[in-house]
């Protein structure tokens, strides 16, 4: 069922090829208001890794051995979305617990990934691609750095950006689209190296 | 707050505040739907659907619902009306229903959707929230038929599936249907917006 494809085209075609942000569009809204200082903007994309990969662990058990069996294919995006929601929260608490110190500094980002669409996105991605579970897991992995990857190069930009004059409209979300095409088009350049769809 | 008028709110919701350009709100899809406009028009329609209808039922709900547990509630009732378009778009649009893959599903996390439930249907009676989120909606619609009418008509060269320039494929604008035209048309779009608006408040304020 699951289709051929290796693990490693998987990770490296997650992050380049097909990036998240970059060619799928998916988790904007916190990829552009998160994005004005570097520091923030890397802890962002550390927990977004770390949700991604986790949740996506948990759901493909989830949908193959509960959704489908029992024929409630229908409402997997309810199932999803509280598989999340309730994964979150209880990563949220177990490193308030274990890890205080990466709690203080992921914690806050942590609900607001909730409704991050690159998680749900990612798992819609998964289904429809039919991946088996190593593959999901690498899948999410690669999709969470490529979205890390692309979050910190903005907002490197965007602090070194902080300096310049620009043009009263530009400033804000506006520049951080334009940026946002010019990198998806260097982005664009490796595509062809690997295909997944 | 007092209630507001429905030509006001259609106002409101398509230009003055319209949630893609001002409040930079549910940018991932559309992004992700904009290279052909049969694509954006029955996402923008199934937006709008969900949006007000999930506006009504909040509202509706709105005194009954404790006030910790809201943002589950609001997840779960836009999550029904989302399998309803799914399955809408499978029964009677199959192909364009495989075309939109994911994007369907990841209505629930349009933030749009959400934010006019806090703003608007938590505080107000269940018809208005119902209009003001269909408007919602359709100033969504409205910008994803913008961007998309830019982007069939140079990287395909044809609207709603229709040829309009008749001309040789190496001709068109490839760019147009990859992503990184749709940044750039956007960007470009806010950047007009918001330009104008500061000239606005810089008028009024002489």
């Amino acid at each position: 069922m699951a289709p051929n494809i290796s693990p490693f085209v998987i990770l490296v075609a997650s992050i380049f090829t097909s990036n998240m942000i970059l060619s799928n569009f998916l988790g904007m809204c916190s990829y552009l208001s998160v994005s004005t200082e570097y520091k923030t903007a890397n802890g962002l994309g550390m927990a977004v890794t770390l949700v991604l990969v986790l949740t996506t662990a948990i759901n493909w058990p989830v949908y193959h051995y509960l959704i489908v069996p029992s024929d409630l294919v229908y409402l997997q995006y309810i199932i999803f979305i509280m598989v999340i929601a309730a994964s979150v929260q209880i990563l949220e608490m177990g490193m308030d617990r274990y890890t205080p110190d990466l709690h203080a500094k992921l914690g806050i980002f942590l609900p607001l990934i909730t409704v991050n669409c690159a998680i749900l996105g990612v798992i819609l991605f998964m289904v429809i691609r039919n991946y088996n579970f190593v593959q999901a897991v690498v899948f999410s992995f690669g999709s969470g750095l490529g979205w890390w990857l692309a979050i910190n190069m903005l907002a490197a930009i965007r602090e070194k950006l902080a300096n310049t004059k620009l043009p009263p409209g530009v400033k804000g979300p506006a520049i951080a689209f334009i940026i946002t095409g010019i990198m998806a088009m260097a982005f664009v350049g490796f595509s062809g190296i690997f295909v997944i769809q | 707050m007092a209630a507001e008028k429905i030509g006001a709110n259609f106002k409101r919701n398509m230009f003055t505040e319209n949630q893609v350009l001002r409040a930079i709100l549910g940018i991932c899809s559309s992004l992700a739907v904009t290279n052909t406009m049969r694509n954006s028009l029955v996402m923008g329609l199934g937006v709008a659907f969900v949006t007000g209808l999930s506006s009504l039922t909040l509202s509706a709900m709105r005194n009954i619902i404790p006030h910790r547990v809201r943002m589950l509630v609001q997840t779960l009732v836009i999550a029904v009306y989302v399998i309803f378009v799914d399955l809408l778009l499978q029964a009677y649009l199959p192909d364009i229903s495989k075309q939109l893959g994911p994007y369907v599903g990841l209505i629930i996390t349009n933030c749009i959707i959400m934010g006019r439930a806090e703003a608007y249907a938590q505080s107000n009676p269940p018809l208005p929230a119902m209009f003001d989120g269909f408007f919602a909606g359709l100033g969504y619609a409205m910008i994803l038929l913008m961007i998309s009418f830019i982007r069939e008509l140079l990287g395909f060269g044809s609207l709603f599936g229709f040829q309009v320039i008749h001309t040789a494929p190496e001709n068109l604008w490839t760019i147009m249907i990859m992503p990184p035209a749709a940044f750039f048309i956007i960007g470009s779009m806010i950047w007009y917006i918001s330009a104008r608006a500061a000239k606005k408040a810089a008028a009024k304020a002489k």
